[in-house]
């Protein structure tokens, strides 16, 4: 076995002509075979309407958990949290193609990330608040992730095929992400008395951000079984919270989504004409 | 999870072992640093398999691995160097046996 680059020795004995091996073989598209055609019996502005939310829930948290980087605590963290805002990004670009492709204005993926205002943005709340602490961040993920599982599992049997791919696609993606975050609030939960004071402020900052997640679906009680568990083991109940007026998925947002989206569009829009 | 309460930067070295998508066996692809084995686990996966490298992980605390070191390259290497005959090249292998 050769010794010179350890992902030469990986790709070892596997030829067959692939010289990407190391790199990883056997990329799927999520949505080979799947017609892109609206079934008649779709309500087609609902279907649109559905797959913006979900793209711009997605697209928002990505922006914040790529602000980790850099930042985060540890370097594997950082490669952890940014795969995970890379796993959402994705999905909000697909969510987003369908939502062009069903809206009727044939808009690409960009225009929806990078040509529309916070009024136009249909994300939750949760998504946009600025990270804080890293225990914070956790509590959104695990709140996030597990809502967000619940969601695409059902949208899984979509009567829209394409929908349904991404959610097949999500499901495995966000098990995952859920998973992360559920061990690290355990970790920090029954960990020392600061990593659970931190934790403890943490869920307390996304307490009241839940309500408006249960009004935009009704996933509400898997979550709170979710919260419940996590809760049991890291020794955290879920505090009661009353749920903040106005939603999200009207257009209602905190004061922190416009600056997120500034930086965010502001290489789009310098140069709306460049491609990359 | 009292065993997991260090200060940061005392997280423990760990190897990380993929086995690719058709390799028979693991490979030593590097090492990271974990707080306990659950988390060098996930670590793994977010650094070592994110370009669909891997179908599995090992991990294992680096303190745990014994290795040879270099003073011990000689007596232990080079004595099987002229024995040519500790290889089964002698024989004929029948063409229906697989991985020789």
């Amino acid at each position: 076995m050769s010794d010179d680059h350890v992902y030469l020795s990986l790709a070892e004995g596997h030829g067959d002509g692939d010289a990407r091996w190391a790199f990883g073989t056997g990329f799927e598209d999520p949505l080979h075979g799947v017609s892109t055609a609206v079934p008649e019996d779709v309500d087609r502005a609902e279907l649109a309407a559905l797959c913006l939310a979900l793209g711009d829930d997605a697209l928002v948290t990505a922006q914040r958990l790529a602000e980790w980087t850099t930042r985060a605590p540890e370097l594997e963290e950082e490669v952890a949290l940014a795969n995970i805002g890379l796993d959402l990004l994705g999905q909000a670009r697909l969510l987003y193609a369908r939502c062009g492709q069903v809206d009727g204005t044939g808009r690409g993926e960009d225009a929806y990330a990078y040509f529309r205002d916070a009024d136009d943005f249909r994300n939750v709340r949760l998504a946009e608040l600025p990270n804080g602490d890293f225990a914070f961040t956790i509590a959104r993920q695990l709140v996030f992730a597990s809502w967000r599982l619940a969601h695409f599992q059902r949208l899984t049997a979509s009567a829209d095929p394409v929908l349904a791919a991404v959610a097949a696609k999500g499901v495995k993606e966000l098990t995952y992400h859920r998973q992360y975050a559920a061990e690290w609030f355990v970790r920090l939960g029954d960990g020392t008395e600061e990593s659970h004071r931190r934790m403890r402020a943490g869920l307390d900052q996304v307490a009241p951000y839940l309500g408006e997640l249960y009004a935009a679906h009704e996933t509400g009680t898997e979550v709170l079984a979710v919260l419940r568990q996590a809760g049991e083991a890291a020794g955290l109940p879920l505090p009661d919270a009353p749920p903040l007026p106005g939603s999200g998925r009207r257009g209602d947002h905190t004061e922190h989504l416009a600056p997120l989206l500034a930086e965010l569009q502001s290489v789009a829009r310098a140069h709306p004409e460049a491609a990359w | 999870m009292s065993e997991t309460r260090t200060t940061r930067g005392d997280w423990p070295l760990y190897e990380v072992f993929v086995r690719g998508k058709r390799g028979l066996n693991h490979v030593h692809v590097g090492s990271l640093h974990a707080a306990d084995d659950r988390m060098a686990l996930t670590h793994a996966r977010d650094l070592y398999t994110r370009r669909n490298e891997g179908v599995s992980i090992w991990v294992v605390r680096s303190e745990h691995i014994t290795a040879s070191t270099r003073d011990e390259r000689d007596p232990f290497f080079d004595p099987s160097a002229d024995k040519v005959y500790r290889h089964p090249t002698f024989y004929d292998i029948p063409d229906d046996v697989p991985h020789i």
